[in-house]
């Protein structure tokens, strides 16, 4: 959500930027420039803190709408692991277990540097701030890297979806199933890690550009909130495919 | 006059009109890559008119081919195809869609004094994501189209031959377009609300959106991930919704209809929002309970969502599970009910005036009150076991859903016609041609009420000779139906090009979108405005304004 | 009793005017008397609202240009008598609904079982210990009989409108419906749910006969036909194939298995003989005579992949010479061409 820059526009409409959100307080570290601009809200809305307020809500409203989609997905798991108890029980014995927790607390580390990147820029720590970015990149990356891994194990043994499934020692009847939904809902909570990553991979050009300030970084908390979400989402999935006795 | 404590309702006529919308910017990049509001809810309505032609052309074929219990003019493929892209032409290019894109965008900021919505190039980008959306949908159409419906049910459509895929795809891409209007909405309706707006002057229509905008981001994704399941099947073969494999089809069913009982509530509380907003103006008073159809609004809303296994009554559920949904389905007519008797009280103590645009409001409340107590009917359970599948349902969804989101839509787009375009179009041609709309209507639908007491199925290409002479009925109907469309779009199309200029208030109405020019400049209001009265509140013009008029 | 010719009287003239067809199950009436009642109240509140509002509308009409309503009060006694009233009368139709939809959903104890199987595109009936039939369904009249219904491919909807009932038929799962036809008649049987192309040919006929001559058709087509019949059936004969089609039929192996090669309950017949099979432990082999046979005997050994292990076994129930004709008519399976045609009247699998 970038300000435009100031134009003729902004006199005749008269919509004078009141005194919240005017630009802050003179920037002491490196050379990073504040563009008064910046500080001035699109023509819709009244104020800075307005604009800031509707980004934050925007970003809300769009991961209420992600929950209903994991929602509906981990409705049919629960349909099928009813059916299925048994079978659905072996297949998450099956599955690497500390890879999972491994997988688990490593995102959960990354949030907590994507908290601490945002921390820093309201402090104008810039390099602080890109650091923190940088590793919860790295931490979304790991994440991936181990859950291929994953997904090639279970694709070398035949633990594969529907009519793919190969797998012997498992029960016939579910665990197609199992793997079907395990497939589907990991992989579109993989897409929205690597969604995640573009999107911290921006910011941290954004913020090397100096775009950011004490004053106005609206795009770290949208894509922290996003982060964090695709944080929870896990630490749902987790139990549901990896914990069952 | 001090602008900064009165809406300027007249602003101070300036020796030269400054360019509207329409004219400040000219060329097809303007109109591609604007960010302005007011040209997107336009590039929305050519869009939004195309689909719905295309979505009628579909149904007229349909009902030709029916004018005979064996082959008319095609084969039992094609007609099978051609209903299903009828449905979902309608259901997900027009109806969803219409109300809120065209007008939802058009006038929400001038409704809320503001000079924008929150966030105008995600409004931009819906508008790509639907017109993506629709491509890939004609894509799937032409390479030989889905034939299960538009319901998709499952095993069928996994199981299916036909090019399930594309369409599957097309819809999941529009409802992206749909979830970003829903956040633009709530968003701006929450964000740029003018100074002295607050929530309980909010016009009724702006509550209908964001009532829509509610169940839009909550329901749609159900969709999506539904529709991704019956892909993966049909390409992967995961067995999620089949039976050999382990897998239920009836949980299709629940998921699908999870979203699609909502869904008939995105395509009807717009139009309920137009109606009660247009009424109020044609009646010149206020709203008979303006509360009361806020709160309808969000009883719709969320109760809306309990109610979906209403259409799963004979599909194996459980007698429990039908009470509930029985219970919840009551529910929800009861709301629809209270806006009913309140927009027929409007009228009451009112100065009601005869046009176009109150053709269509009436129509609508009359069609709705046919639709609704047919609804209630098939809620009791015991009747839907008569009437589920038949020609009953399919007349009771047209009355309740199609007839009143259509009205509705031309309600709007005749009400806001001088708004949006600056000019005036025929009376006469337009009353013609709604009450023509009207009446060829319900000459279609009425028959199909008699067809589904006698048992007709529907989605049934061949039938029994006795169901003809109804079937026939029908077909006339729907023939002055089109008439009626036809006669509108020339009077609008010859109004657009050769209609006088228009007053900038010609209804005398009360909305806050009258008080900036008609057609507005490109920012809206020349000064922000700040409210100092209810949306249903003629404002006070001081003596020397009133004077000079 | 003048009463009871007055209601049926008004019984009769609602249902011709609402095009409702004759009432051919017990609980019909009882459905169409809810709907009389729903319809004539909903009609009632129609035209009341649609008389208000062209009184409003005449009465409100503006005749001086420019001139403004006034506000009305609105009273909270108004809103809750419009929440109120039609509330009552819509829960007071749901509860009537749910005591209707009770008596559908349940069937009496001593009802006559007949398996359905719904299939693209035809109904087959199969009466347990009797005839096997396609597209019509005899009953007798004042006695409840209970289907048992499944379906072979995609979802179905067994549904006869003069008995104003219809249940969705599911491919593997049994879901059940029942009915007591009143008075003898041929009622058309449709299929309600959207199932291909061949879905608006999917029709049937219930055919109720007075008892007596319901026991005489049963009769007539359990246990052996006229030579007629046979003169006219080629695929009548002595021939282990045919005895072995029906052996199959009669012991309800094609509840579970196709010969068309569409994929159910268990596997196809179609091709089976010779074919390459996975079993659920991950061991193939071929499907030769001693598998099938025990298949048969103690189907549970062994398990196709795919497949659940519902299969009973036949141990006892089949004598020697009927499981050398079941596989001679396996053997007989091979690739045969799908045939779509709308059902040509009823056909009887002979016993």
């Amino acid at each position: 959500m970038r300000p435009k820059s100031p134009s003729n526009n902004r006199r005749r409409f008269g919509a004078a930027p009141s005194s919240a959100g005017a630009a802050g307080p003179a920037d002491s570290d490196c050379s990073t420039r504040i563009d008064p601009a910046e500080a001035l809200p699109q023509i819709q809305f009244q104020d800075a803190v307005r604009q800031r307020h509707a980004a934050s809500l925007a970003v809300w409203v769009f991961l209420s709408t992600e929950v209903m989609f994991f929602a509906g997905l981990i409705a049919a798991y629960v349909v099928y692991r009813y059916d299925y108890p048994a079978a659905f029980s072996a297949c998450s014995h099956h599955l690497e277990r500390w890879v999972a927790t491994f997988e688990t607390a490593d995102l959960l580390t990354s949030s907590l540097f994507m908290a601490l990147a945002i921390h820093f820029i309201q402090k104008n720590a810039r390099r602080l701030s890109v650091l923190c970015l940088a590793l919860a990149f790295l931490g979304g990356a790991a994440f991936l890297v181990l859950h291929g891994h994953e997904y090639a194990t279970d694709a070398m043994e035949g633990a594969l979806p529907g009519r793919f499934y190969r797998l012997a020692e498992l029960p016939a009847v579910g665990a197609p199933m199992f793997f079907a939904l395990y497939f589907f809902i990991t992989g579109l909570h993989a897409i929205h890690v690597a969604v995640g990553m573009g999107l911290i991979g921006y910011l941290v050009v954004q913020l090397l550009r100096g775009r950011y300030s004490p004053a106005y970084f609206n795009p770290m908390e949208g894509v922290g909130l996003y982060w964090h979400f695709v944080d929870m989402v896990w630490v749902f999935l987790y139990p549901l495919f990896y914990l069952i006795h | 006059m001090n602008p900064a404590s009165l809406a300027p309702e007249h602003p101070p006529s300036a020796p030269a009109r400054a360019p509207s919308y329409l004219t400040a910017e000219t060329g097809p990049k303007s109109w591609l890559f604007t960010h302005d509001h007011k040209r997107i809810a336009l590039l929305y309505l050519g869009t939004v008119s195309f689909t719905l032609i295309l979505g009628g052309v579909f149904a007229l074929l349909l009902r030709l081919e029916l004018l005979t219990p064996e082959n008319t003019i095609m084969q039992a493929q094609t007609y099978d195809r051609l209903f299903t892209l009828h449905g979902v032409t309608m259901v997900w290019l027009f109806m969803i869609p219409s109300i809120p894109t065209v007008f939802g965008n058009f006038l929400l900021p001038l409704m809320l004094g503001a000079h924008d919505v929150a966030l105008p190039r995600l409004n931009l980008l819906s508008w790509y994501v639907f017109v993506v959306g629709i491509a890939v949908t004609l894509i799937g159409m032409i390479a030989g189209g889905t034939d299960t419906g538009w319901t998709f049910y499952t095993p069928y459509s996994t199981t299916s031959p036909h090019e399930v895929i594309p369409v599957l795809a097309g819809v999941f891409i529009i409802g992206f377009s749909t979830i970003m209007t829903g956040v633009n909405f709530i968003v701006t309706i929450h964000t740029v609300r003018a100074q002295g707006l607050h929530w309980m002057r909010l016009p009724l229509f702006v509550w209908g959106i964001y009532g829509v905008s509610i169940i839009q981001i909550l329901a749609t994704p159900v969709l999506g991930i539904t529709l991704a399941l019956v892909c993966l099947e049909s390409f992967l073969g995961t067995g999620i919704f089949d039976p050999l494999k382990g897998g239920d089809p009836v949980l299709f069913q629940h998921l699908f209809w999870f979203y699609s009982h909502p869904a008939v509530y995105i395509m009807v509380l717009p139009g309920m929002g137009v109606v009660s907003e247009v009424l109020p103006a044609l009646c010149r008073r206020p709203p008979f309970n303006y509360k009361a159809i806020v709160y309808s609004t969000f009883g719709i809303a969320f109760v809306g969502f309990l109610a979906w296994g209403h259409h799963m009554f004979v599909a194996g559920q459980s007698t429990a599970a039908n009470v509930m949904f029985g219970v919840a389905t009551m529910g929800v007519a009861i709301f629809t009910a209270i806006k009913i008797f309140n927009w027929v009280g409007n009228m009451y103590q009112g100065q009601v005036v005869f046009n176009a645009v109150t053709a269509y409001a009436l129509g609508f409340i009359f069609l709705m009150i046919f639709g609704g107590l047919t609804g209630v009917a098939l809620g009791t359970v015991g009747l839907d076991a008569h009437w589920h599948d038949t020609y009953f349902v399919v007349a009771h969804f047209h009355f309740i859903m199609a007839g009143p989101t259509l009205l509705a839509f031309l309600a709007a787009l005749h009400f806001w016609f001088p708004k949006m375009f600056g000019k005036t179009f025929s009376a006469r041609w337009s009353l013609i041609g709604a009450a023509t709309t009207f009446f060829g209507f319900f000459a279609t639908f009425t028959p199909q009420f008699l067809l589904g007491n006698m048992g007709m199925p529907r989605r049934s290409y061949a039938y029994l000779p006795r169901f003809q002479w109804l079937h026939v009925a029908s077909t006339m109907g729907a023939s002055i139906l089109a008439a009626g469309l036809l006669i509108t779009l020339f009077t609008l199309i010859h109004a657009l090009f050769f209609g006088e200029r228009a007053p900038e208030n010609p209804w005398d109405a009360t909305g806050y979108e009258w008080a900036c020019a008609s057609p507005p400049p490109p920012h809206n209001f020349e000064v922000t405005p700040v409210i100092t009265r209810g949306p249903y509140e003629w404002p006070v013009i001081p003596e020397e304004a009133r004077r000079a008029t | 009793m003048a009463a009871g010719s007055t209601s049926q009287f008004f019984n009769t003239y609602m249902r011709k005017l609402l095009f409702l067809p004759r009432q051919g199950a017990t609980y019909a009436a009882q459905v169409d008397h809810l709907h009389y009642f729903v319809l004539l109240t909903t009609l009632a509140v129609a035209a009341a609202l649609t008389v208000t509002g062209l009184a409003f509308f005449v009465r409100y009409k503006q005749r001086v240009p420019g001139k403004r309503g006034t506000r009305a009060g609105q009273g909270l006694l108004l809103e809750v008598l419009f929440i109120g009233t039609p509330l009552s009368f819509f829960l007071l139709w749901l509860g009537m609904g749910i005591d209707v939809y009770l008596h559908i959903v349940s069937p009496p104890a001593d009802a006559m079982q007949v398996y359905v199987t719904a299939k693209q595109w035809m109904w087959k009936f199969d009466y347990p210990d009797g005839p096997v039939a396609q597209g019509v369904l005899h009953v007798p009249v004042g006695r409840p009989v209970k289907l048992l219904m499944t379906s072979r491919d995609v979802i179905h909807s067994f549904y006869v409108p003069a008995f104003r009932a219809k249940r969705d038929v599911l491919p593997g799962r049994y879901t059940e419906y029942w009915f007591q036809a009143t008075a003898p008649g041929h009622y058309d049987i449709f299929c309600a749910e959207y199932c291909g192309a061949g879905h608006s040919y999917m029709r049937g006929q219930v055919i109720a006969l007075p008892p007596a001559q319901f026991h005489a058709w049963y009769a007539a087509h359990s246990r052996g036909r006229t030579a007629q019949d046979d003169a006219n059936d080629p695929a009548v004969g002595n021939s282990l194939v045919a005895q072995g089609e029906r052996v199959a039929a009669n012991q309800g192996c094609l509840k579970c298995h196709s010969v068309d090669g569409s994929a159910h309950i268990g596997p196809t017949w179609l091709g089976l003989f010779g074919r390459r099979e996975v079993m659920t432990d991950g061991t193939a082999l071929i499907a030769d005579a001693p598998y099938l046979t025990e298949s048969m005997m103690a189907p549970a050994a062994r398990i196709v992949r795919g497949y659940q292990p519902v299969m009973p076994s036949f141990q006892g129930r089949l004598a020697a010479p009927e499981v050398a004709a079941l596989l001679e008519y396996i053997k007989s399976l091979h690739d045969l061409p799908l045939q779509v045609h709308p059902p040509e009247g009823p056909t009887y699998e002979p016993r």
